[in-house]
């Protein structure tokens, strides 16, 4: 085992797909020469030359079609999208290509692309460079979205991304990069992680806190918090979005009998409305209080500190709901 | 090009016409669910660019995009079949006009988006390139899709790259209801030159030009990757969609379509090289033959089954939804 960042799980498991696969090549803005603006391609270039990896141009629309073209035709692309915002100019792409080729076309192929990117706050980037936009990609049919929340999901996840047929949306959150974490030595010791299934990462008997990305540390934190209280916090990390562990939650619920979603994405028509609505159909009857979700306000993530501070949602607030529902 | 070549040619540019004459039919009698946005007048830019092209070849194609389709080689009955929306089509009755495929000829799809079959096929003419086998990607885009971005995109990098593609734009003066001047402040080959982008234009209603054209612009890519733009200057005869009664073009200018009808100048030119009307007869009536039994075979297709909505949006049966 080696204690890794973040940011150095992506690059490996970049690194070992290339290895593994020959179709396997990589497509983005500056990932080449300059390494990825946050250096999760640094060195591939060298390793795996400028024919498995592409510096591209600024033309978002045209490198996340090329991913849909290229997927079409045996390869593997993996596009880097600098910024989750950004992911705005390649939505024809993403949405009615990429998406939807499969069933369009009657099944008769796949489109095996991943397209990765960091979303989130914590940098003071301002309004359009903080941006959580992955419940738009979790509407689209035909889309995968995870979303990584420490370094071995951010290895495993990833590795399972580039393995699936299907196009998948893999979610970083740039607050986390540099977030420490164990990896094996040997490449055939690291694992994949199995996309649609989510993990209790703290057992409880009182609520259930489903988290993903960042939020799941902070739902740790709030579990601490109230265990000094008494109060057993189950959390969950759903590690995938489209699909997510409904199975997991549920039975989760089953013992619980409370729940709250956080998520650092804007609350209204969310990733945590999806699953209170499901959970308030499918889990009425083990619901002894209201489903409380946790999120940013109705309000683009704002560039100043203290209005960004305000803005993310943090342990305090998990901490709030889960008390509020347990009332 | 000798008589038997032109003859070949015209033949698969008639089977496109009489399968577009007859889904116009089937259109109006009811039986065309959706939208038809027909290729008629605008045959021989596919057929010529096709003959260049082999199944390993790719192509993508946009809205107006049964020639394209056909030319590539799609099964008959599956084309009429999907375009009717029956299960037995090349999508299962999942795409419809707008996105008939055939994967294995290489046929990428046609496309609702105007333009976005450019960055697809710029994307597979890199992974052609990676593979290293000669093989070539195709785009056939309309005068309209030149005032979307991504056409600049992609010549940029395909030129940047030396990517083997040939963008081949299918100029018929119309996007969708107005005239071209009104959508672009300058022209295909100012683009091209300005990517430094091999450019040919040819008349693309004589499939002989498109042809020729074609085939000594994709030879070339073939040996050495870099791509092309053919222009190939060309009419629709029918509106924008089915429906559409084109009161905004004027008379004069479709009375004229008539005389530069590719079918027509392609029967010309083959009298002309010695074909004599039987032969041309012999090829309508097999034409005629082939599209009746495709078209009534297609109709009496069963309809996809509604319990199979859910298949095949993914290819891992792991759940997904809502």
């Amino acid at each position: 085992m080696s204690e890794i960042r973040y940011i150095k799980a992506v690059n490996q498991a970049l690194a070992d797909a290339m290895e593994a696969d020959p179709t396997v090549f990589l497509i983005g803005e500056d990932i080449g020469a300059a390494g990825g603006s946050f250096k999760a391609t640094r060195g591939l270039l060298d390793r795996f030359g400028p024919g498995r990896v592409y510096d591209s141009p600024i033309s978002e629309a045209a490198i996340t079609g090329m991913a849909v073209g290229a997927a079409l035709t045996g390869m593997r692309p993996v596009v880097e999208i600098m910024f989750m915002d950004f992911t705005t100019l390649s939505m024809d792409m993403l949405v009615n290509q990429a998406a939807k080729a499969r069933s369009m076309f009657g099944g008769q192929g796949s489109v095996p692309m991943v397209l990765r990117t960091p979303h989130g706050g914590g940098l003071n980037a301002g309004p359009q460079h903080s941006q959580c936009l992955e419940a738009w990609f979790a509407h689209v049919p035909g889309l995968k979205v995870v979303c990584p929340s420490g370094p071995a999901d951010a290895y495993g996840l990833l590795r399972a991304a580039i393995d699936d047929p299907d196009p998948v949306i893999v979610v970083e959150n740039k607050a986390l990069y540099a977030m420490k974490g164990d990896l094996p030595d040997a490449p055939r010791d690291r694992e994949r992680i199995e996309i649609g299934k989510g993990r209790i990462v703290r057992a409880g008997r009182d609520a259930t806190v489903v988290a993903y990305g960042a939020a799941v540390a902070m739902a740790q934190t709030a579990a601490a918090i109230l265990a000094d209280d008494g109060i057993e916090v189950e959390v969950i990390d759903l590690r995938s979005v489209q699909p997510w562990d409904e199975a997991l939650v549920l039975e989760s619920l089953t013992r619980t009998h409370n729940l709250v979603i956080a998520h650092e994405a804007v609350e209204a028509f969310g990733v945590g409305a999806e699953i209170a609505a499901r959970m308030a159909d499918i889990g009425f009857d083990e619901l002894d209080g209201p489903i409380l979700r946790v999120g940013a306000p109705f309000a683009p993530s704002p560039f100043g500190k203290t209005l960004e501070d305000a803005y993310r949602p943090n342990a305090d607030r998990i901490v709030a709901a889960i008390r509020r529902t347990l009332a | 090009m000798t008589r038997d070549e032109l003859a070949r040619l015209y033949r698969q540019m008639l089977t496109i016409r009489r399968a577009e004459e007859r889904l116009q039919k089937l259109f109006a009698d009811g039986l065309v669910p959706g939208f038809l946005h027909l290729s008629i007048g605008q045959e021989a830019v596919p057929v010529g660019v096709s003959s260049a092209l082999t199944d390993r070849d790719t192509v993508s194609s946009n809205h107006r995009g049964h020639g394209h389709t056909l030319a590539k080689g799609v099964d008959l009955e599956g084309f009429f079949a999907e375009i009717l929306g029956r299960a037995t089509g090349l999508c299962k009755g999942r795409g419809g006009s707008m996105h008939v495929a055939d994967l294995g000829k290489g046929m990428l799809g046609a496309n609702g988006i105007v333009g976005a079959g450019l960055p697809i096929t710029t994307g597979s003419a890199l992974a052609l390139k990676m593979q290293g086998e000669g093989h070539v990607a195709v785009v056939y885009f309309g005068d309209g899709a030149l005032a979307e971005g991504v056409l600049h995109e992609c010549l940029n990098i395909a030129a940047l790259w030396q990517l083997p593609i040939l963008f081949v734009c299918e100029n018929n003066g119309w996007s969708e209801f107005s005239p071209t001047e009104r959508q672009l402040a300058t022209s295909l080959d100012k683009l091209a030159g300005a990517f430094a982008i091999r450019y040919a234009v040819v008349d693309g209603n004589r499939v002989a030009e498109v042809a020729t054209a074609a085939g000594d612009l994709v030879a070339a890519m073939r040996k050495t990757p870099a791509p092309a733009v053919l222009e190939c200057a060309t009419t629709r005869i029918r509106g924008h969609f089915e429906g559409d009664r084109q009161e905004y073009r004027d008379s004069a200018e479709i009375a004229a379509l008539a005389e530069r009808d590719p079918i027509r100048l392609c029967a010309q030119d083959i009298t002309q090289a010695g074909g004599s009307a039987k032969m041309l007869a012999e090829i309508a009536e097999a034409v005629a033959a082939e599209i009746d039994a495709a078209a009534e075979a297609a109709l009496g297709a069963p309809l996809p089954r509604a319990g199979d909505i859910l298949a095949d949006v993914y290819t891992t049966t792991t759940r997904a939804g809502g």
